[in-house]
């Protein structure tokens, strides 16, 4: 590497000690930052909140910056749950939930009775973060909302939800981690909407507080749509309450990537370092790149989930982040796109080699392209449940060479060439039918 | 004699029911044995891993569905199904026959084959039995089955008489055609209607050809219970004794139980699969069904007695709120069915070779039928079988009074 280089990655390493906030359930550390710009790696501690007859469950250590597991219901879409252990762990111990997924039951009082998500799921070991919304089944719907609640979008409907009847969710369901509710709303409204959000939200988390439960680490949820004023009015007020980390929502609603950096960057500003942040709505791998470059510490796997729908499996090289990847220009042509290709695709369909040659996922050591092709043929579950294992376990690397890249100084350089090779990909004129027309990019 | 590629040694009897051990070229089984349904290559929402770990032994894949998609050839390419879907232990194939009659409308038997409809350009097809055979030659199972000459049970006249004869000539053509004996066991399958006579015409037909194993075909097919273990039973009686015995398209697990005491040893069903998706779990006591809204605040298991994955785990609130719905709800459900009927698969096992037998009958109906109202042809089942279950069943004659002053 050129000096030159060398010098504009010098890594400050903040004592620990100083850096470190401790909550009663969860601690988190800024390990690493990258001085040219906000990106950090971090290391998050839970203690499990649920205790399982007398036994302290373990704690659970995740290095940030990391990615959390999207879920339906508080288990992944298609991923048994006896296969969860076959991902690397730590890396895969944190799922996310929307509260809003058990609108129609189970009923607060019998997941109480159960004793909470972690008993509900039958995942001890694990660490469950609540947030309100998530891209996939629970979508905040802003015309709706009013000053006395939040109203989201769900496949059983819309629901108005009171900061009340969520804190009694949170009581019922004990997550280790769960954010305030907020009023997210669309990039398109008004300035006046806009502004009300961001009072809404700041209302919100104060009553939030004021029913908080023992356990469980609050994350505060950190709004202002596209307008720098009103994004850092609401990060200053949330930075003088009494929360854990926090949650910034708003992104993915109508919002352009280009302009994402300035509001990401607003309030990461304002934002106390030595928390962690969580987001919804950055899935992209260059998002995942943007948000982590604004300091970001928490993403969710929503991308993961649409991938998987449409039959994509993730491919792109995670040995040597700078080695040329793939010779064979035809496959590349007719089905990738340097991060991914689409096992639909006739190329694969006697193709007896696996996703990603030497990937110790579960469906890479079992199963070929050719019958992961036929399973998507034929319309069998399995095929989902096989890609959406590979895609996490793939993710998951993805999240490792993010962390490596700052740790080493280089993150700066792993991004710009990551989003050029992925760019020239994209826009190369040979690309086949069946990328253009999908909603995944 | 023919090559034959499987050894089945009995280990224990209980009059007529056997617990056997059964070596196929992929796996050592044990029978009685349930094969869960893998039509296209794959169990509907389970991972082979996970197939595993529930103890299945043996997989039924379609070849009407693996021939269009991915193609036999394909799977002759890519080094066979067991290889395809990564499977390491047995495998079976139907002839393709079956499913080409109650799947397709426009099929028609004739003395060459089945014709139909090709379900992709709309061509006439045919499908002989020596096609059905090279198919399943190319797919490479460890039991592979004749195509027979399909008929409904519900229909009478000399059409079931045709299609038992045809059967008997099919398999001539079968055994010729069968290119890897060595490596693949081709089952015969006894046809013959609710015909006793027929049928043991088929039995003895095909017992002279000295094959491998055998199938009792064309049950299941909405005939009455009576009917069915009367088949099921004169079948087992006259078939060899160092054979397995298959019945194809069996089914519940009270079905499964009668059938074993009757003397037979291997049984295939959709049934515990397909009532998953629409939510419905296989317990002692007979189905549970988790959409119902009594369900919506159950914290128990689906089945205290149960130790499967899912039952140590979740309750039936929580799957109450998945089935039908998400993905994972018949995923989980799947998991829990399956387990159940090969619970019963092992219990079965382990309670002829013990001994045990006439007991675990007993309990099994005592939680099915709690009043004793234990039906009358699975009284009458038993009674040919030499099960007394007179502990857990109300009197034949006190039935019959139930049954008159009621109706
Ligand atoms: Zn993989
Ligand atoms: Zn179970």
């Amino acid at each position: 590497m050129p000096p030159a280089e060398q010098r504009d990655n010098i890594i400050i390493n903040i004592n620990e000690a100083a850096a470190q906030t401790q909550f009663q359930n969860m601690k988190f550390a800024v390990k690493t930052w990258c001085k040219s710009g906000r990106a950090r790696v971090g290391l998050l501690q839970l203690k499990c909140t649920s205790l399982v007859q007398g036994a302290t469950s373990p704690e659970i250590e995740i290095e940030t910056p990391a990615l959390l597991l999207t879920t339906r219901k508080g288990l992944p879409a298609f991923i048994p749950p006896d296969h969860l252990s076959f991902l690397p762990s730590p890396d895969s111990r944190l799922l996310q939930f929307s509260p809003m997924h058990f609108m129609e039951g189970p009923n607060s009082k019998t997941i109480s009775d159960i004793g909470g998500v972690h008993q509900l799921l039958g995942l001890q070991g694990y660490g469950f973060v609540a947030v309100p919304r998530d891209s996939i089944l629970s979508l905040p719907e802003c015309s709706s909302s009013n000053k006395n609640g939040a109203s989201f979008e769900t496949p059983s409907g819309r629901f108005l939800v009171k900061p009340l009847e969520y804190m009694k969710m949170i009581s019922s369901m004990k997550p280790d981690l769960w954010v305030s509710l907020a009023d997210e709303v669309s990039a398109s409204v008004t300035v006046k909407r806009n502004k009300a959000s961001v009072d809404r939200t700041i209302t919100w988390l104060d009553h939030c507080i004021s029913l908080k439960p023992r356990d469980g680490a609050l994350f505060g949820s950190v709004v202002g749509g596209c307008s720098v004023e009103e994004r850092q009015r609401c990060a200053h007020e949330v930075a003088k309450r009494n929360v854990s980390g926090y949650y910034i929502g708003g992104f993915g609603l109508g919002d352009s990537i280009d302009e994402r950096s300035t509001f990401l960057h607003a309030v990461t500003d304002v934002l106390p370092k030595e928390k962690p942040r969580q987001v919804c709505g950055l899935g992209l791998p260059e998002e995942v790149l943007q948000g982590v470059a604004a300091g970001i510490d928490l993403f969710d796997s929503t991308y993961i989930y649409h991938l998987t729908l449409e039959g994509f499996a993730l491919i792109f090289p995670l040995n040597d982040k700078c080695k040329q990847y793939e010779s064979d220009t035809q496959l590349c042509s007719m089905a990738s796109d340097y991060t991914k290709i689409n096992l639909k695709a006739t190329v694969y369909r006697k193709d007896a080699s696996r996703i990603v040659e030497g990937c110790e996922c579960y469906t890479c050591q079992n199963h070929t392209k050719a019958y992961i092709n036929h399973l998507l043929n034929v319309h069998e579950m399995l095929a989902q449940i096989l890609l959406e294992i590979h895609n996490t376990h793939h993710y998951f690397s993805f999240f490792r060479l993010i962390r490596e890249a700052i740790t080493e100084g280089k993150f700066e350089e792993f991004r710009q060439k990551f989003i050029e090779r992925r760019r020239e990909h994209l826009l190369a004129p040979s690309l086949g039918a069946c990328e253009l027309q999908t909603s995944v990019r | 004699t023919h090559t034959m590629a499987l050894r089945f040694e009995v280990l224990g009897r209980f009059n007529r029911a056997r617990a056997a051990r059964l070596t196929l070229p992929h796996f050592l089984c044990e029978t009685p044995l349930f094969m869960p349904v893998g039509t296209q290559g794959t169990i509907k929402g389970l991972t082979t891993h996970q197939l595993e770990e529930i103890g299945c032994q043996i997989i039924l894949g379609n070849t009407y569905h693996l021939a269009l998609r991915p193609t036999s050839e394909l799977i002759d390419d890519l080094g066979g199904l067991h290889k395809f879907m990564n499977w390491p232990r047995a495998l079976l194939t139907d002839s393709g026959g079956f499913q080409m009659v109650s799947l397709l409308h426009l099929a028609d038997i004739t003395e060459e084959g089945v014709t139909f409809q090709s379900p992709v350009d709309g061509k006439p097809m045919l499908l002989t039995p020596e096609e059905s055979i090279q198919i399943q030659n190319r797919i490479g199972a460890d039991i592979i089955m004749a195509l027979d000459d399909v008929v409904k049970t519900t229909i009478t006249g000399p059409r079931i008489e045709e299609a038992m004869y045809r059967t008997l000539r099919w398999i001539d053509r079968c055994i010729a055609a069968h290119k890897r004996p060595k490596e693949q066991n081709l089952f015969g399958i006894v046809q013959g209607g609710l015909d006793p006579v027929l049928r043991d015409i088929c039995v003895q037909g095909l017992v002279e050809r000295n094959l491998p194993g055998y199938a009792i075909g064309g049950l299941a097919g909405g005939e009455d219970k009576d009917s069915f273990w009367r088949v099921v039973a004169q079948c087992t009686a006259s078939l060899p004794e160092s054979k397995p015995r298959y019945v194809m398209g069996v089914g519940y697990p009270l079905d499964i139980v009668v059938c074993s005491a009757l003397g037979a040893d291997m049984y295939d069903c959709v049934y515990p699969t397909r009532t998953a998706r629409f939510g419905t779990a296989l317990v002692p006591e007979g189905v549970l069904k988790l959409k119902h809204q009594s369900m919506a605040d159950d914290t128990r298991p689906i089945d205290s007695t149960c130790e499967c994955m899912v039952c140590k785990n979740y309750t039936r609130a929580y799957l109450h709120c998945l089935v039908t719905k998400d993905a994972m709800g018949s995923q989980l459900l799947s998991y829990h069915n399956l387990y159940y009927m090969l619970q019963l698969s092992r219990n079965l096992h382990s309670s002829i070779i013990e001994g045990t037998f006439p007991n675990f009958v007993c309990d099994f109906l005592k939680k099915m039928f709690p009043e004793g109202d234990v039906p009358e042809w699975v009284c009458n089942a038993m009674e040919v079988a030499g099960i007394d279950i007179s502990s857990c069943s109300t009197p034949l004659n006190s039935k019959l009074n139930i049954h008159t002053s009621s109706g």
